[in-house]
């Protein structure tokens, strides 16, 4: 156990510091200069040096790296005119544009995209058992055939288009809700879960027919168990073998793939939050690669790497504790 | 084939899927036939009392303007919505193509190769399939110059991202069909490890790659739509599917019909795809007759 959470942590940064460092050199190498952006017009050498300089892109890239590095380690020091201004540990840097410290930048933004995607998580996941469930009860044929419309279209419909239809029917057709606009869970829930609605439920369409249709196969599979056949034999209810041994065995493959699919909900929030215009890391992302925005850029980018192995390691311990056949290696 | 020739679903999806393709491949003549180009504004068939919405019924649909005009510019829509398959297709394709090299190169290096290259090799597939495809793609785009030639930019960098899955399938196959008599026969008779790969596993490889790759170019449309939306894919006056919906988010309350006509093809195009794959896989590989995986 100890030694698989090392190795699998080893993994981890391993996959993170690949992904850094393939950004230094693509962003290295490219063509425009963050710097002359910064000063920008009527700049002159002397002050197009210093801004370099206060910037820490006059270093060789290695060595921009390095103080990357150490500055996520340690904290680094960054000089600002006649003074120095320190950058506390896990130091992404400064915003090039706003000139904000990146990890404050992604705390402010990270709130909005963890409610995007639990919300629509939780939505897909309830909407996704109980249709899996009936489909996979055979109580209605047309349940089935619906499902099975909803993996293929689902398969088929991008996030944002579902998002414009949805708001082209609830907000301009029908008038039923606002406009999403972000407000806080702390400052009002209700109106939190209100405008946060559509994108769950954009998001949700496709998560919702993959479980569906997984819960279904599940259902069947166990179904047809000896296990099942034993326990109709000593005349247990049917609600209750239901419940008690198909459901459980048909939730089992649903358990890893919540862990993953939450970590990749926040990856393709960057379409949902556009679409919707809230206020996340995705949209920080997207604006930040507009402006060339380098350290913003770099911490999201490991901010969802990040995610994406927590979450595949999160992943494999919840299929071990659920399922006592599997062994970590 | 007899299986594929009974699947409705299959038929269906591949009409509309071949009805697309011709779509792409005739883009210029179909737009000479309507009379319009993609770049043209007609300024005097908008109305500017409202902002450059479409003078008319749904969004300007005339006999000139087979689909209506495009709000804010007045460029008509057929055109552009021809043209954007071109770019919608052309890109889903070559990323697609691409992906498929790169998945079978690796795939069989990694199944036929020692204990040492498959351990790097798979340690390789995995990091790439743990990638953030949409975020670095993003970044990736947003910094190369823009003058580079845009489709074929977005095809690599989705096909960079995007290979893993095929060289898993690969691998996992190669590793099978390398155990069967008739390879140990090819060795045995002398036939190097390249004459191996390319005449004993090739073939064997050709049903599981052909049905995976037919459920990667739908994926590799949404993505490339994704990147056109988030305003990283082709460049202006190119238009794009993806493109065009993005530009909808600003209108879509004016002008419905500009969400409806270039959605409504994005969703019809890939949803023929998935049902080209979908039958493909039923038809190829028995063993998953379940809907898609």
């Amino acid at each position: 156990m100890i030694g698989y959470l090392a190795r699998r942590l080893g993994g981890a940064v391993l996959v993170l510091f690949g992904l850094s460092l393939l950004l230094y050199g693509l962003f290295y190498l490219a063509p425009s200069d963050p710097a002359v952006l910064t000063c920008g017009k009527g700049c002159t050498p002397e002050r197009l040096a210093e801004v370099r300089h206060a910037m820490g892109v006059d270093d060789p890239v290695f060595t921009q790296y390095r103080h990357f590095l150490e500055g996520i380690v340690a904290g680094r020091d960054y000089p600002a005119g006649p003074n120095t201004r320190h950058c506390p540990a896990p130091c992404l840097g400064y915003s090039f544009e706003t000139d904000q410290p990146v990890t404050a930048l992604l705390a402010d933004r990270l709130p909005v995209s963890a409610s995007l995607a639990f919300g629509a998580e939780v939505l897909s996941l309830v909407a996704g058992i109980g249709a899996g469930l009936l489909a996979g009860l055979r109580r209605y044929r047309w349940l089935d055939r619906v499902v099975n419309g909803l993996v293929l279209a689902g398969y088929a419909v991008p996030v944002f288009l579902v998002g414009l239809l949805l708001l082209l029917l609830f907000c301009v057709q029908l008038q039923w809700l606002p406009f999403p606009t972000y407000v806080p869970l702390t400052t009002d829930p209700l109106a939190w879960a209100q405008n946060l609605l559509l994108p769950w439920v954009a998001l949700a369409v496709i998560q919702t027919a993959a479980y569906a249709r997984l819960t279904r196969a599940g259902i069947q599979e166990t179904l047809a168990e000896d296990h099942i056949r034993t326990a109709r034999a000593y005349g247990l209810p049917e609600s209750r073998i239901v419940r008690r041994r198909a459901l459980r065995g048909a939730l089992l493959p649903l358990v890893t793939l919540t862990a993953i699919d939450l970590a990749a909900i926040m990856t393709s929030a960057v379409l949902t939050e556009t679409m919707f215009g809230l206020p996340g890391v995705g949209q920080l992302l997207v604006g930040a690669v507009n402006q060339i925005d380098l350290p913003v850029v770099v911490g999201v980018t490991l901010l969802t790497g990040l995610l994406i192995v927590i979450a595949n390691a999160v992943a494999d311990l919840l299929y071990a504790a659920v399922d006592p056949r599997v062994e970590l290696r | 084939m007899r299986a594929l020739r009974r699947d409705r679903g299959f038929l269906v999806g591949a009409a509309i899927a071949l009805l697309m393709i011709l779509v792409a491949a005739t883009a210029p003549l179909l737009a000479a036939a309507a009379g319009q180009d993609y770049t043209t504004y007609h300024d005097n068939l908008l109305d500017s009392a409202r902002g450059g919405v479409p003078l008319g019924r749904l969004g300007g649909i005339s006999g000139d303007h087979w689909l209506g005009l495009e709000p804010g510019t007045g460029r008509d829509l057929f055109a552009r919505v021809v043209y954007g398959a071109q770019v919608s297709l052309g890109v889903a394709v070559g990323a697609t193509i691409l992906e498929v090299l790169i998945g079978l190169l690796v795939g069989t290096a990694a199944g036929l190769g020692g204990r040492w290259a498959d351990g790097i090799l798979t340690r390789l597939v995995d990091l790439v399939l743990a990638l953030p495809i949409l975020v670095i793609a993003i970044s990736l785009l947003a910094i190369v110059p823009q003058d580079w030639p845009r489709p074929l930019l977005l095809a690599t960098v989705i096909a960079v991202l995007g290979w893993g899955g095929t060289a898993r399938i690969t691998r996992g196959e190669t590793l099978t069909l390398r155990t069967r008599d008739y390879v140990a026969a090819a060795r045995l008779s002398g036939a190097g490890w390249f004459r191996i790969a390319r005449r004993e596993i090739l073939p064997g490889l050709t049903a599981p790659v052909l049905t995976y790759a037919a459920l990667l170019l739908p994926t590799n449309m949404v993505v490339e739509a994704g990147l056109s939306f988030l305003g990283v894919g082709v460049r202006p006056p190119t238009p794009s599917w993806g493109q065009m919906l993005s530009t909808a988010t600003t209108w879509f309350r004016a002008d419905p019909m500009y969400v409806i006509i270039p959605g409504g093809l994005l969703f019809l195009t890939l949803l023929s795809f998935v049902l080209v794959a979908n039958g493909l896989r039923r038809a190829l590989d028995p063993r998953q007759s379940e809907v898609l995986r």
